[in-house]
């Protein structure tokens, strides 16, 4: 037994690897398309749209199905139950039923015995097309009139009057892109038929809903349908909603063929036929005071939501909560339009809408400081949240959290934020061609599903008579670490080392009816569900050891070196065995719903998150005015990630996230042809971060100063999406280097991803401005 | 007496022979790797060469048998055949999640990965770095540009790569002598494409003529850089493919009585890469982000060449800088300015049978100024929106001669005619700099697409040359972003 004083090893608050760790760099981590294939295996592959808006007049599969090697092909009319893989509102099909709305919709499903077999097959299907109207961009949808829902409006105080009566008003906008997830791991599932039940291994982050979907298109009950899922090769939002077309393509074919049945989309497919971040247009018209504080604000935000709803509605709410960032907006009036195009139905992506709301208003205080003469982050400062009548957020939720006044003040000095700013300007007025630009800027992110219901989560915890522990719980492990996280806290629990605690997969048969894991709610909602199973079963642990060793209940403790029950110290494995042997029940449920909520969406008021996380980033970029070539140079980050769980796991979040924002707001841009094909779909078009791009001096810390308000799992917070929103700082730096240009006097019209091309257009343009 | 002839691909995997008997010819090494030696760790990330999930290492024995050298290089795009007389290592290699390797345990505990998915590919750049693979001896990110990892940011794979301490691979020369292969030689019966496939590997010039005489239009292939990805992504069926990566005469580089590099067509990017960094530096700088260390350790520049890409973007410096290129028919050889061999989109000066056997690139001219720009979304790994070469040589302040060519400006790399007319004869100032930019326009209308407008294309080239005048200058001011950070 070890010295008394050793406390367990890796509980929570430490910095335990990835459980998967090892067997991630010695290539033992099993993907879906990694499994053996069980006999018999089918290939299924979708065979896509060509048009973007277009009735089907003919189609006739007659040679997809005489192709070698051919067992199915199934069409709209092989389905059984629903012909519906939506999330919300049911309008995503499994195939088109005589009209497709973007190129790539799914039309049939061929299963041959090679998946070489299957994508030669699909490709000689006759299909007639009738071509109707489309819109691509937002302009175009705008113009025809088609919307996904009415303009949503959220408003606090008289922003019309606000800006009336405002002394200085400036009006702008900008345009947001919007970004592929490129998970390494692309969409996959295998289904294998069970006596007339389905279980499916399915690359998602909602087991729960591919559940239910699946259920519904072979019209089966729930119960009949098991999902299964151990990990994901990256996630980042793209497998929220996404994966049910593919489970549901599988189990389509499995039970009609009683073969079990695998689909993996190359990347190219993958890129083409799935949703990706929606791109904004913001435009703004804000009154502010000559020292920069705003006294008003109007903020028209427009999106392109794609053929669908998929999770539009929420995402575009999630854009206008984020519009306050961390400012105090006396009058606000924020307006969404969520516009319906014939290109892919846009989704889930890390910050769920929050980035492209967070954007505008800090475009819209870059503008201000502009306009004033200020420094941005002076700006910044004087319109940050305060205390009583300076801490109500556009939709009435009270905030009470507010750190970032500390963070930014924090980071300010620790990057030498002041003196930089000066030895920049001095480089730029000796440097004729290249460009600095350096920016600070905050985030407060709102952490809840949105969606209030979504917020519970359950738990299966086992504990089994030698004292090995197996955690189960709704959350699915995508990289994020959620995994090692919950079993950090459930070894916390029972005070036992962490290799004693074993993670599995997610199944939708152990934990019911779970939410998706997202919102980067997964360790928050998980990790209580799983100490409330822990603490259900040490309850009967501790009456059970009280009565058996004649102490009192207060008298049982569990220790690192044992369960200590009065005087007697029992190992942690024999306590079991006794327990078990005294005929105690040591396995329990555990569950958790999030206390505080609530949200009225017609009105767009109410307390709509439990708490916000906060960061600060400070990034300097340098440019290239010949040819608006952008180099970022530094990047400091600071994080409150509460009383971090895992701090080396949500550093790894923070960077990542800050990196995967650059990648959205620089390299990676999203092209459609005006016939509403994707050109950018494969890693040679589309181009994410590379290693060189991340800058070379990078100083991320976690700020020591966290601490959940709100009684979250051991203080935590959550720390999945909001990280992405530091790069913010980067973009904004690109806009104060081109400004030098100019003397740093005018505002850059420069749209996101900043790639070379626009920076340079921003500089022509800037510079023309400058000669009047 | 004739060659002898094999159609069994045979190779070692962990040291030990493998074969592979009756294979589809374009199978790619990931698809034997992953479904028929059930070796998962090594994933498709997106069959093109582009995110380095599949990264492998493959070990050819020296040309003097001295040893063996090791190169990463991307499984997803190197087709079964090319195995043939290789050694091969996975990242099952390596060590177990019971026994990890060094690097595994590197990056373990500096928390570098996260998904996993990249991961094996980015343990084996990382172990192709520890023993000193090809391309490795440069700076991480360097190393690493062609592994993308969507979930880190990197930063934990720096310090993981920056902790493994370098050995030695084990030594297979004696096995790889042991394969002493044959001219491979392999039929196959596409059921699906309904045609008979083939694959030659000759090993010599001689074998290549015997190959191309019995089969006159055949794909030649040569480190599959740019074929693979006509049956990854394309889904061709490749009828005739003849590999032109084993013979022997097309491997070597030597030097010029003039002191110019003649670089045999199958010569790897990175094999050239330090010669020709020495000859023109700025080139050397612009190779190092062409492609990735995977993706230079398997193409060859004379076959790229061949192929015509018009993306490609070593034809523009190599135009600019006065090279030519040898081809060969059988026993016939032929010479021309590499400029003239570029007709039109997809098209080049080439026979069907006829190779591509060596690019001569001359030595630099003392007095010119050489300069070479790649402009691309992203710096490393990406294809160009535009490329440019000057080759000015001014003398007492006159521009005497000038070649100027750009990349991604027209259908083929091409020069610029009209602008190199202006400047040719008139003082080297900013003045004449700026007529010359102007007459850009008369040489280029170039395009829109993806990866830049029409517009953007025409300003940057037209600031490329106002870039290198600049850059001439005494007391230069800094204008190359790639050299800050």
């Amino acid at each position: 037994m070890a010295d008394s004083s050793e406390p367990i090893l890796r509980g929570v608050h430490t910095d335990a690897p990835h459980d998967s760790a090892a067997r991630h760099v010695s290539g033992a981590a099993i993907y879906i398309d990694d499994l053996p294939e069980p006999p018999g295996l089918l290939h299924v592959h979708l065979a896509m749209s060509k048009k973007a808006h277009a009735r089907i007049v003919r189609m006739d599969l007659t040679a997809v199905r005489a192709s070698p090697g051919v067992v199915c092909v199934l069409t709209a009319a092989d389905i059984p139950g629903d012909n519906d893989v939506s999330p919300v509102i049911k309008e995503d099909k499994l195939f088109a039923d005589g009209v497709v709305t973007y190129v790539g919709q799914s039309l049939f499903a061929v299963a041959a015995e090679t998946a070489a077999q299957a994508r030669a097959a699909a490709a000689k299907a006759a299909v007639e097309y009738e071509i109707l109207p489309h819109a691509v961009t937002i302009a175009q949808a705008r113009a025809m009139g088609l919307t996904l829902e009415a303009t949503q409006v959220m408003r606090r105080g008289e922003a019309e009057a606000g800006l009336a009566h405002a002394p200085n008003r400036l009006r702008a906008g900008f345009a947001i892109g919007g970004q592929d997830h490129f998970y390494l791991e692309g969409q996959v599932a295998m289904a294998t038929p069970r006596e007339g039940d389905m279980h499916i291994w399915s690359s998602t982050q909602h087991p729960s809903e591919v559940q239910h979907l699946v259920a519904h298109v072979l019209h089966l009950p729930h119960s009949a349908v098991t999902i299964e899922v151990r990990r994901m090769g990256g996630g980042f939002g793209g497998k929220e909603t996404q994966p049910a077309l593919f489970a549901a393509a599988v189990a389509l074919v499995a039970a009609k063929t009683g073969r079990p049945a695998k689909c993996r989309p190359d990347r190219d497919e993958d890129m083409v036929m799935t949703g990706k971040r929606h791109d904004f247009e913001a435009e703004f018209d804000v009154g502010f005071e000559g020292d920069g504080t705003l006294t008003a604000v109007s903020m028209d935000l427009a999106s392109r939501c794609g053929c669908t709803v998929d999770l539009s509605f929420a995402i575009n709410d999630r854009a206008m909560f984020h519009v306050d960032n961390c400012y105090f907006l006396p009058t606000v009036k924020i307006t969404s339009d969520r516009f319906r195009t014939h290109t892919v139905s846009n989704t889930a992506f890390r910050g769920f809408g929050g980035p492209q709301g967070m954007i505008a208003i800090e475009r819209a205080l870059d503008e201000v400081a502009f306009a004033t003469g200020l420094d941005p982050l002076d700006v910044r400062i004087r319109n940050l949240y305060g205390g009583p009548g300076r801490d109500m957020t556009p939709y009435h939720q009270t905030v009470e959290d507010n750190v970032a006044p500390q963070l930014i003040d924090e980071l300010e000095a620790a990057c030498g934020y002041r003196a930089r700013r000066a030895e920049i300007d001095a480089f730029n007025a000796g440097s004729p061609y290249l460009k600095r630009g350096l920016a600070l800027t905050p985030v407060k992110f709102g952490i809840s599903f949105t969606t209030t219901h979504l917020n519970q989560a359950g738990a299966l915890l086992h504990l089994y008579a030698d004292g090995s522990i197996l955690i189960n719980h709704g959350g699915t492990e995508m990289g994020q670490g959620l995994m090692v996280k919950v079993a950090q806290i459930v070894a916390n629990a029972f005070q036992v080392d962490l290799a004693c605690v074993k993670v599995t997969s997610t199944v939708t048969d152990k934990v019911p009816n779970t939410s998706a894991t997202a919102a980067s709610s997964g360790a928050d909602l998980n990790g209580m569900a799983a100490l409330n199973a822990a603490e259900t079963i040490k309850a009967r642990l501790v009456a059970f050891a009280a009565k058996k060793w004649n102490c009192a209940e207060s008298d049982v403790a569990f220790t690192p070196q044992g369960v200590r029950a009065g005087k007697d110290l029992i190992a942690f494995g024999d306590f079991c065995r006794a327990a078990h042997i005294g005929r105690v029940s040591l396995s329990a449920t555990g569950y958790y719903a999030t206390p505080k909520i609530h949200y009225d969406r017609a009105t767009h008021t109410g307390r709509p998150f439990y708490y916000f996380a906060y960061g600060a980033a400070a990034t300097e970029v340098i440019v290239d005015t010949l040819t608006g070539e952008m180099k970022v140079l530094r990047a400091d980050i600071l994080h409150d990630a509460g009383q971090s769980l895992n701090p080396a796991i949500d550093l790894g979040q923070v960077e990542g996230g800050y990196i995967q924002g650059l990648g959205w707001l620089t390299t990676e841009e999203l092209v459609f042809s005006s016939d509403g094909r994707l050109q950018t779909h494969a890693p040679s078009t589309y181009k994410i971060p590379t290693c060189g791009d991340r800058p070379a001096v990078m100083n991320v810390e976690l700020w020591k100063g966290g601490r959940n308000v709100e009684e979250t799992v051991h203080r935590s917070k959550a720390v999945g999406e909001p990280p992405l929103m530091l790069a913010i700082s980067a973009f904004c730096a690109i806009g104060q280097a081109v400004a030098a240009v100019a003397d740093g006097k005018l505002a850059p019209r420069l749209d996101a991803p900043a790639t070379p091309e626009r920076i340079l257009m921003a500089v022509e343009d800037l510079k023309a401005r400058a000669r009047g | 007496m004739a060659p002898p002839m094999t159609d069994v691909v045979r190779f070692l995997l962990d040291g030990e022979a493998r074969d592979l008997r009756g294979i589809d010819p374009t199978r790619t090494v990931l698809e034997v790797l992953r479904n028929d030696l059930r070796r998962t760790g090594t994933k498709e990330g997106c069959a093109e060469g582009d995110c380095g999930a599949c990264t492998v290492l493959v070990g050819d024995l020296a040309d003097d048998e001295s040893g063996v050298r090791w190169r990463a290089v991307n499984a997803c795009i190197q087709f079964a055949p090319m195995l043939r007389g290789k050694a091969v290592m996975t990242v099952e290699s390596l060590g177990t999640a019971d026994t990890l390797h060094p690097v595994q345990q590197a990056m373990v505990d500096h928390h570098g990965s996260q998904c996993g998915f990249c991961t094996p590919g980015i343990i084996m750049s990382l172990y192709g770095r520890a023993v000193g693979a090809s391309g490795t001896d440069a700076p991480v990110a360097e190393v690493l540009a062609g592994n993308l990892c969507r979930c880190t940011g990197y930063g934990p794979i720096i310090a993981a790569a920056e902790a493994t301490p370098s050995e030695t691979a084990p030594d297979v020369a004696e096995g790889l002598k042991a394969l002493a292969p044959g001219m491979l030689s392999l039929e196959y019966e596409d059921a699906l494409a309904g045609m008979t496939r083939r694959w030659i590997t000759p090993r010599n010039l001689d074998e290549l003529a015997q190959a191309t005489a019995a089969y006159p239009n055949p794909t030649f292939v040569c480190g599959a850089t740019d074929v693979g990805l006509w049956v990854t992504k394309q889904r061709r069926a490749l009828e005739t493919v003849i590999s032109l990566s084993e013979v022997a005469e097309l491997k070597t580089m030597t030097r010029e009585a003039d002191g110019g590099l003649r670089i045999g067509a199958a010569v790897t990017y990175a094999a050239a890469l330090n010669a020709l960094s020495q000859m023109y530096p700025d080139l050397g700088a612009m190779m190092r982000r062409l492609g990735s260390v995977q993706v230079r350790n398997a193409g060859a520049i004379g076959a790229n060449i061949a192929n015509g890409s018009p993306i490609g973007d070593m034809p523009p410096a190599l135009i600019a800088a006065g090279a030519s290129l040898v081809l060969r028919r059988g026993d016939t050889q032929r010479t021309m300015p590499l400029e003239d061999f570029f007709l039109a989109y997809g098209k080049q000066d080439r026979a069907a049978d006829e190779i591509v056997e060596a690019v001569i690139a001359p030595p630099p001219k003392p007095g010119v100024l050489f300069k070479v720009y790649k402009i691309s979304k992203r710096f490393d790994q990406d294809i160009s929106a535009l490329c440019a070469a000057f080759a000015l040589e001014i003398v007492g302040g006159t521009v005497r001669s000038a070649r100027i060519a750009f990349g991604g400006m027209a259908a083929t790399p091409k020069r610029a005619p009209a602008c190199e007319a202006v400047l040719i004869g008139k003082p080297w100032t900013a003045e004449t700099v700026e007529i010359a930019a102007a007459a850009l326009a008369r040489d280029f209308t170039p395009l829109s697409d993806m990866r830049a407008s029409a517009a953007y294309r025409m300003l940057a080239a037209q600031n490329l040359l106002r870039k290198a005048f600049i850059e001439s200058q005494a007391g230069a001011v800094e204008t190359r972003v790639l050299e800050h950070g």
